[in-house]
Formats: structure tokens, C-alpha cells, sequence
């Protein structure tokens, strides 16, 4: 690790001086800064003052020990993810089962071989550089809250039920679009795209989960639960025609061509949660919910309206934002035809895709 | 045959990953701080305080095994496990200082040559 990405700041807790002491000097041979414990309580005042990337953590120590530390770390919203490698002598496998439980990342047996250590380090100092980076990546597509609250839930890739709306947003015509202006041009236009889009969803508690190419697909309702998640996801598409239209009489004034947007929601149950590997994941929604906002978001190119919803955001919308029934429509992948609604707004989308 | 006083693969290893004049210096450590473990090990079993006579029994374990002084490691882990009534043992705490002092002395050797 030391020669992939610098060397790291490890934290040694040991009550032994000769373990200390030897740790100490196998970490520093590898390129490491390191500082030491006597015991946990110590630890946890040294990792409170911060900026270390891994402890190594012995488990039988005076005063506090190792069991003790992990369980403090783990309730500890800004120690939770720091990556700790017990080493000890314990006996017995359930204390190596109940360290890892605890939140352990890995279990070195005392002695420790230095080979086994340098490459139990490298790996952990590289999970946690991805688990930042994939922090760091959630904090820019979510408000702030949403990332607070990944942040204390934590990154389990498990799913869960939820009820929200989904929301797949694209531009029209976008090929003829790339192929009519340099490259410059068409990396500047999508980056005032999604700076407007963000705008608009964010500011109504979505958040924005992936970025395809010229689209984008929203959820509101998770990971946070957000009340009137439909009303929401509405309420961002109407502003983001409306900046988008905003955004064409500019492009109009300096000569070139408008763009328009198509943008499809769906309300229902969906399966929410962090897909992919712990190395390497994404937030994102799966179910029927999904693959109908993806629909509706193709549709708008044959219906000729720039946002069209499903039965459910219509219902969730009542009398507060008007829309006009289009009548029933025979999706592929669905075995009944789903009735469609249109949200009036600006200026309708051109057709073709 | 009983375990090796000292190990010589472990020892070897040792010094070849944190270099000899290192290892030199963690066996003047544990010839600081081993007298202080054997005090607490009489100590924590005349006050009958199991919970301290199990972790200085791990901490000596864990020292001599460091070393490779398997022998000396495996008594301790014995006390370890034990607890409290392996002390009762009429011998158990003076076998364990002679181990030490052998393994101490060969230590001495190692480190010298």
C-alpha cells in the first residue's frame, strides 16, 4: 500500500511493549507512520484527535479492551469505518467470529508474520479508499441529509422494501444534437444539464443515482423516507422543464439549438439498497416501479408531452397539480396495458429519440 | 521430545523481517518486562484475581512465541487456560520461572552471536 497510494498513518493498540515495540518497527519497515497505545482507552483518545487510516488492535488489554474498543468504534459515527486488524493470541474461534462481527476487518494470530501483515494492510487501506470514494461520490449526487443518513445506516448491500417514485429523465434528440456541435460544446451542455437537473431534484429531496450517458434516473423516498415522494418527483420534473426552456431561449440567443427533455415517473413498492460488491457499490431501486418510469420516460417521444406518470402519481397528486389522462398503453414487458397521464407543462418534446 | 527452548526457524524469521540489531533490542524488552509478567502471574494467584492472572499468562505466551521459545510459550498458555487452578499445581509457577530462565539464556546466546 505504502507504494500505491503513500504511506498510511497506523495506530497501534497493544498493552505488551515487546508486541508494541515490534509491530511498531514491521509497520515502519513498510513505510508507515506509526503511533502506540497502552491500552484501549488511550486508543480511543488518540483516534478522537483523528487522522489516522487503520488501528491495530490487540484485544487483551487493562482498562479497556479490544472488545470494548470495537464496540465503541462501531457506535461511533466518525470512527465506525476506520478499518481496525485485530492481532492477538486469543483462544479460541469465537472470539475471532465475535471480533469480526464486532466490525473487525480482518484477524491476524499472534505472532504476526510480516508478509501476511503487509498485504492484511494494503487491503484494508485500499476497502477503505473505495468505501471513501464511494462516500464521496453518494455526498455529491445526495443532499446532505440523505448522505448523513447513508452515512449512519451504513453501506449494507442488502436491500429493502420500500414505497417511493422513480424518475427517468433524458434529452431529445440528443445524437443529432452531438453531431451538429464540437465536442466541447456537447461535454459544456451536459454538465449545464445536470447542474440544472441536480438542482431541481435535489431541491425537491430526490437523489440522483445514475448518470447514462445524456439521462439520468431519481429516486425520492430513499434511502431517506420523504413524505409525498409522488408530489416531490413532479414538482422537479415541472421545474425541470421549465429550466430546460429557460436554458433553450439562451442557446437560442447565441444562435443554437434548443433542447428538450423527456421525463417519465412511476409510484410504487421497489427494493432499495446498495447493489454491486463491498468493494464497489451502487445506490439504486429495482422492481416494476422502475422499469415503468423507464417506459413512461421512453413514451413521451410517441405522446408528445415532455412528462408522462403512472396511475399511482397521478392518485398520490389529487386536485394539487393538474393532469389529463392519455388513456391505456401496451408496454413491452408488461402483460396488461398501463394507463398513462400527462403532466402539462412548457413546450412538448420533438418526437424521435 | 518437549517443544524447542528457542525455535530456530521463528527466531530466524524474526530477524530477517525486523533486522538482527532489532530483534537485539525486543530481547533486552522482554528481559525488562518477563520478570515483571512472572511477578504478576504469583501475585494475581495469591489474590486469587483470575481475570489478571489469565491476561499475564496470555502476555507471556504471546512474548515467547514471538521469540520462538515454544517451551516456555506452551506452559503459559497452559496457566492460560487453566486459570487459577493450574497455579494450584504444587510446581506449576516454578516450572514456569525455570522454562524462562533457560529460555532467557538462550536468548542471551542468540542475541550475542
Amino acid at each position: 500500500m505504502g507504494d500505491l497510494h503513500g504511506p498510511a498513518r497506523l495506530l497501534v493498540a497493544d498493552d505488551n511493549k515487546v508486541n508494541r515495540l515490534l509491530l511498531q518497527r514491521s509497520l515502519e519497515l513498510q513505510g508507515h507512520s506509526v503511533a502506540c497505545a497502552a491500552n484501549g482507552r488511550i486508543a480511543l483518545e488518540m483516534l478522537g484527535a483523528g487522522g489516522f487510516d487503520l488501528m491495530l488492535l490487540d484485544m487483551e488489554m487493562p482498562e479497556m479492551n479490544g472488545f470494548q474498543v470495537l464496540e465503541h468504534l462501531a457506535a461511533d459515527r466518525a470512527l465506525r469505518d476506520l478499518p481496525v486488524i485485530v492481532t492477538s493470541s486469543l483462544e479460541g474461534l469465537d472470539h475471532v467470529v465475535r471480533c469480526i462481527e464486532l466490525g473487525a476487518e480482518d484477524y491476524l494470530p499472534k505472532p504476526v508474520n510480516a508478509v501476511l501483515l503487509k498485504a492484511r494492510i494494503g487491503a484494508s487501506l485500499e476497502k477503505k479508499r473505495l468505501r471513501d470514494q464511494q462516500k464521496e461520490l453518494v455526498r455529491r449526487f445526495a443532499t446532505s441529509e440523505v448522505a448523513q443518513d447513508l452515512q449512519q445506516s451504513g453501506f449494507s448491500l442488502a436491500g429493502r422494501r420500500v414505497h417511493g417514485s422513480v424518475m427517468f429523465c433524458d434529452i431529445r434528440n440528443f445524437t443529432a444534437l452531438v453531431e451538429s456541435q464540437p465536442p466541447e460544446e456537447t461535454i459544456e451542455l451536459l454538465n449545464t444539464f445536470y447542474t440544472l437537473m441536480f438542482d431541481a431534484i435535489s431541491g425537491n429531496g430526490g437523489v440522483v443515482n445514475q448518470m447514462i450517458g445524456d439521462g439520468l434516473m431519481a429516486i425520492f423516498g430513499a434511502p431517506l423516507p420523504l413524505a409525498d415522494h409522488a408530489g416531490a418527483a413532479v414538482r422537479a420534473a415541472l421545474e425541470m422543464v421549465e429550466l430546460i426552456d429557460l436554458l433553450g431561449v439562451e442557446r437560442a440567443e447565441a444562435g443554437r439549438a434548443p433542447i428538450r427533455v423527456g421525463i417519465g415517473v412511476a409510484t410504487g413498492e421497489m427494493v432499495a439498497g446498495y447493489t454491486g460488491t463491498q468493494q464497489r457499490a451502487t445506490y439504486t431501486c429495482i422492481g416494476d416501479t422502475v422499469n415503468l418510469a423507464a417506459r413512461l420516460e421512453a413514451h413521451t417521444k410517441v405522446a408528445l408531452r415532455a412528462i408522462l406518470v403512472d396511475a399511482e402519481t397521478c392518485a398520490a397528486l389529487g386536485d394539487r397539480i393538474a393532469t389529463e389522462r392519455l388513456g391505456p398503453v401496451a408496454f413491452r414487458g408488461k402483460a396488461l396495458p398501463v394507463e398513462v397521464f400527462a403532466v402539462p407543462c412548457g413546450a412538448p418534446p420533438a418526437a424521435s429519440g | 521430545m518437549a517443544a524447542p527452548i528457542i525455535d530456530a526457524a521463528t527466531f530466524a524469521e524474526l530477524q530477517a523481517s525486523a533486522g538482527e540489531d532489532f530483534v537485539g533490542e525486543l530481547i533486552d524488552t522482554f528481559f525488562e518486562e518477563a520478570p515483571t509478567m512472572l511477578a504478576e502471574l504469583r501475585r494475581s494467584a495469591a489474590a486469587a484475581e483470575a481475570e489478571a492472572f489469565r491476561r499475564a499468562a496470555h502476555s507471556l505466551k504471546s512474548n515467547a512465541n514471538t521469540f520462538g521459545a515454544l517451551a516456555l510459550g506452551a506452559l503459559a498458555r497452559e496457566l492460560e487456560l487453566g486459570g487459577l487452578d493450574s497455579a494450584k499445581a504444587a510446581d506449576a509457577l516454578a516450572r514456569l520461572d525455570e522454562e524462562y530462565r533457560r529460555a532467557a539464556a538462550a536468548l542471551a546466546e542468540l542475541r550475542g552471536g
